[in-house]
C-alpha cells in the first residue's frame, strides 16, 4: 500500500510539475549574436523553447525597394556578414540574369575564387566557435589569424574587409593585382598546414567527440521538411548543393565533391564544414591555375561605372557615370529568382522589376531564417549546454536571420 | 523519363484543368497562377505525387500590387523538386479586402516562419497556421509595413527631395 501511495504522489507531482523559465539571451556571451530563447527547463533539461527574433531587423526588403540596383549591394553585405562577398555576387548574378548580361569566363573564375575564400572564412568562424563552446579556445585564436589573411585578400581586392561590397554588376571594379594573386597563393600554401593542425586538435579528440556527437541531431527527412540547405542539410545526409544542382559562375568547370554526413548532429556539421573548406581550397587553386585571359567585366555600360580617369576626361563616360549614380538607366520588366550556395545554404533573391529605377519587390531567401525555426525541435530534451553547441554549429548569423 | 517543366505543367493541367489560371516561364522558371482557395490542392498534389515530388519549399513570400484592383496581393511559393531538379513558382492572388489563404504548414514544416514573416509584412492571414503572429517587427505594430502605401521614411520631411534620389 505504501508503494502505491508513493507512485500516486509521483503522478500528481508530474502532472503539476512546475518548470523553470529561463531567458537565454537576447544578449548572452554564449549565443554569439542577438538571439533570445525562452526555455522551459526541468532542471538542466530543456522541455520546450520559444525563439524570439527580429532584434536587429533593418527592413532590408523595404529599403531595397527605394534604392537603385547597385545600391542594393551594400544591403546584401549585411545579411550574412561572415561571408559578404557571396551575398554581393549572388545579387549581381540576379541582376545580370534579369538584364541578360553574359559575363566573360574570367569574371566567373574571379568570382569563384572570391566566393570560395569567403566560404572558408565563414566555415572557420563556425567551426572554431564550436571549439570555443566546448572549451577549446586555442584553435579559435589561431584560425582567426587565417581568417584575417582572407580579409587581407579582400582588402587588397576591394578596399574593405567585412562588409565588402565587392565587385560590380557585370564583373569587378578592377582586375586582381599581382599582389592579390600572390596573397592568394601564399594563403593556399600556408593555410592547409595550419588547418591540419587545427583539425588534428579537434577532429578525433575523444573529449570533443564525446561532447558533440549526438548533440542537436536532425534527420534528413525532417531537415528537408524544414527547408534546410547548406552544410546543415548535407550533415543530415542530403547532398543538395546549389553549386552542383544549378551551377552558376562556371562551377561546372571545377572538380569537387560534396561532403555529406549521416546523423545531422553537431559533429557531422563540424565535419562537413571541415571537408568543405578543403574542397574550397581545391576549387580556388584550380580557378587560379586556369584563370582565363580576358576582361574582368562584362560589356554592360548601362550598369558598370566607367573608370574614374575616363569620367574626368570623356564626355560619354561622364554621362554614364551620372546616369548610373542617379539610377536613370532603363531596366527590363520581369521577375527572376536566382540562388547561390552561401556559407549557410541557398541564398536566394526573388526580384521583381517593373522597369523603374529600383526593384519593385526584392525578397531575400535567407537560409538562417528558414532553418533556425527547427532549433526548438532540435534542442528539446537536451541539456542547456547542448543548446549552445547546437546553435553555434548551425551557424545562425543574426544579420541573415533578421534581414 | 526525367521530369521536365513541360511534363509538370501538363500533369497540372490534366489534374486541375481551368484552375491553372495562367502559366508562363519568365527567365526559365515555370510560373503558374492558381485560385487562392485551391492553393493547398495544387501544392499538395505537387508534393505528394511520386513522379513530381516537389518536396522542398524554397521560398514563400508576398507581393503587393495596389494598382490591380481586386487582386492586389500575391502569395508566391517557390517549390523545388530536388530529385528532378525542377523548380516551380506558384502565385495566388488575393484581394486586399480579404487576405485569407490556407496555411501550408501541414505540408512543409518550414512554411511556419515564412508564413509568419509574410503575415508580419503584408498582413496575409494564413488559415490553420499554428502560431500566426509577428516575427521580425514589434508585436504592437499596427501596420503591415511592406504594403506599398507605407513610405520608407516620414513623408512629412521637407529637407529631402526624394525625386532626385531614386525614392
Amino acid at each position: 500500500m505504501a508503494e502505491q501511495s508513493i507512485f500516486g504522489e509521483e503522478n500528481i507531482q508530474s502532472e503539476n510539475k512546475q518548470y523553470n523559465t529561463l531567458n537565454l539571451g537576447p544578449t548572452h556571451p554564449a549565443t554569439h549574436g542577438v538571439f533570445q530563447n525562452i526555455l522551459q527547463m526541468d532542471g538542466e533539461i530543456i522541455m520546450s523553447s520559444e525563439a524570439t527574433i527580429g532584434y536587429i531587423h533593418r527592413a532590408f526588403e523595404k529599403l531595397a525597394e527605394h534604392r537603385p540596383f547597385y545600391q542594393v549591394t551594400p544591403i546584401t553585405d549585411r545579411l550574412n556578414y561572415c561571408s559578404s562577398p557571396i551575398n554581393n555576387i549572388g545579387w549581381h548574378l540576379t541582376v545580370e540574369k534579369l538584364l541578360g548580361v553574359e559575363t566573360p569566363k574570367k569574371v566567373d573564375y574571379m568570382r569563384v575564387i572570391v566566393m570560395e575564400l569567403s566560404r572558408i572564412a565563414d566555415h572557420i568562424v563556425c567551426n572554431t566557435v564550436i571549439g570555443v563552446d566546448t572549451g577549446a579556445l586555442t584553435g579559435f585564436t589561431y584560425m582567426f589569424q587565417e581568417r584575417e589573411r582572407i580579409y587581407d585578400i579582400f582588402e587588397q581586392m576591394c578596399g574593405a574587409r567585412l562588409t565588402t561590397n565587392i565587385g560590380r554588376i557585370g564583373g569587378f571594379e578592377r582586375d586582381f593585382s599581382a599582389k592579390t594573386i600572390q596573397m592568394i597563393r601564399d594563403f593556399l600554401s600556408g593555410f592547409p598546414k595550419r588547418f591540419d593542425e587545427f583539425e588534428g586538435m579537434l577532429l578525433r579528440n575523444r573529449i570533443f567527440m564525446d561532447r558533440i556527437i549526438n548533440v542537436g541531431p536532425i534527420s534528413g527527412e525532417r531537415a528537408l521538411e524544414y527547408s534546410f540547405s547548406g552544410p546543415n542539410l548535407r550533415a543530415a545526409g542530403v547532398d543538395y548543393d546549389v553549386r552542383v544542382m544549378n551551377p552558376y559562375c562556371s562551377y561546372n568547370d571545377f572538380d569537387f565533391t560534396i561532403p555529406v554526413g549521416t546523423s545531422g548532429d553537431t559533429y557531422d556539421r563540424f565535419c562537413v564544414r571541415q571537408a568543405e573548406i578543403r574542397e574550397s581550397l581545391k576549387i580556388i587553386e584550380a580557378a587560379l591555375n586556369n584563370m582565363p585571359e580576358g576582361k574582368f567585366v562584362a560589356d554592360c555600360p548601362e550598369f558598370y561605372l566607367p573608370a574614374k580617369k575616363d569620367v574626368y576626361s570623356s564626355m560619354e563616360a561622364l554621362i554614364w557615370h551620372f546616369k548610373i549614380v542617379m539610377g536613370e538607366v532603363d531596366l527590363p520588366k520581369g521577375e527572376v529568382y536566382h540562388s547561390v550556395e552561401g556559407g549557410n545554404g541557398e541564398v536566394g533573391y526573388y526580384l521583381i522589376s517593373d522597369g523603374g529605377r529600383t526593384p519593385y519587390r526584392l525578397h531575400f531567401r535567407r537560409p538562417c531564417f528558414i532553418y533556425y525555426q527547427a532549433y526548438p525541435e532540435m534542442i528539446k530534451g537536451s541539456m542547456l549546454s547542448d543548446a549552445i553547441l547546437t546553435m553555434s554549429s548551425m551557424n545562425v548569423i543574426a544579420g541573415e536571420l533578421d534581414a | 523519363m526525367a521530369l521536365t517543366k513541360e511534363i509538370t505543367l501538363s500533369r497540372l493541367q490534366d489534374k486541375f484543368g481551368d484552375a491553372i489560371l495562367s502559366h508562363d516561364e519568365p527567365y526559365g522558371l515555370l510560373t503558374i497562377e492558381v485560385p487562392a482557395d485551391r492553393n493547398l490542392d495544387v501544392i499538395g498534389f505537387l508534393k505528394n505525387e511520386s513522379d513530381l515530388a516537389f518536396g522542398y519549399l524554397t521560398d514563400l513570400c508576398a507581393v503587393h500590387m495596389p494598382d490591380q484592383k481586386g487582386r492586389e496581393i500575391a502569395v508566391v511559393y517557390h517549390l523545388h523538386s530536388l530529385t528532378n531538379n525542377v523548380r516551380i513558382r506558384i502565385k495566388c492572388w488575393l484581394p486586399e479586402s480579404n487576405t485569407e489563404i490556407a496555411s501550408a504548414t501541414g505540408l512543409y514544416a518550414g512554411a511556419n516562419w515564412m508564413e509568419r514573416e509574410t503575415y508580419d509584412f503584408f498582413g496575409v492571414r494564413f488559415l490553420g497556421h499554428p502560431n500566426l503572429k509577428r516575427i521580425l517587427n514589434v508585436d504592437h505594430m499596427e501596420i503591415f509595413p511592406m504594403l506599398k502605401q507605407y513610405p520608407l521614411e516620414d513623408s512629412s520631411r521637407e529637407d529631402k527631395d526624394d525625386r532626385f534620389f531614386g525614392r
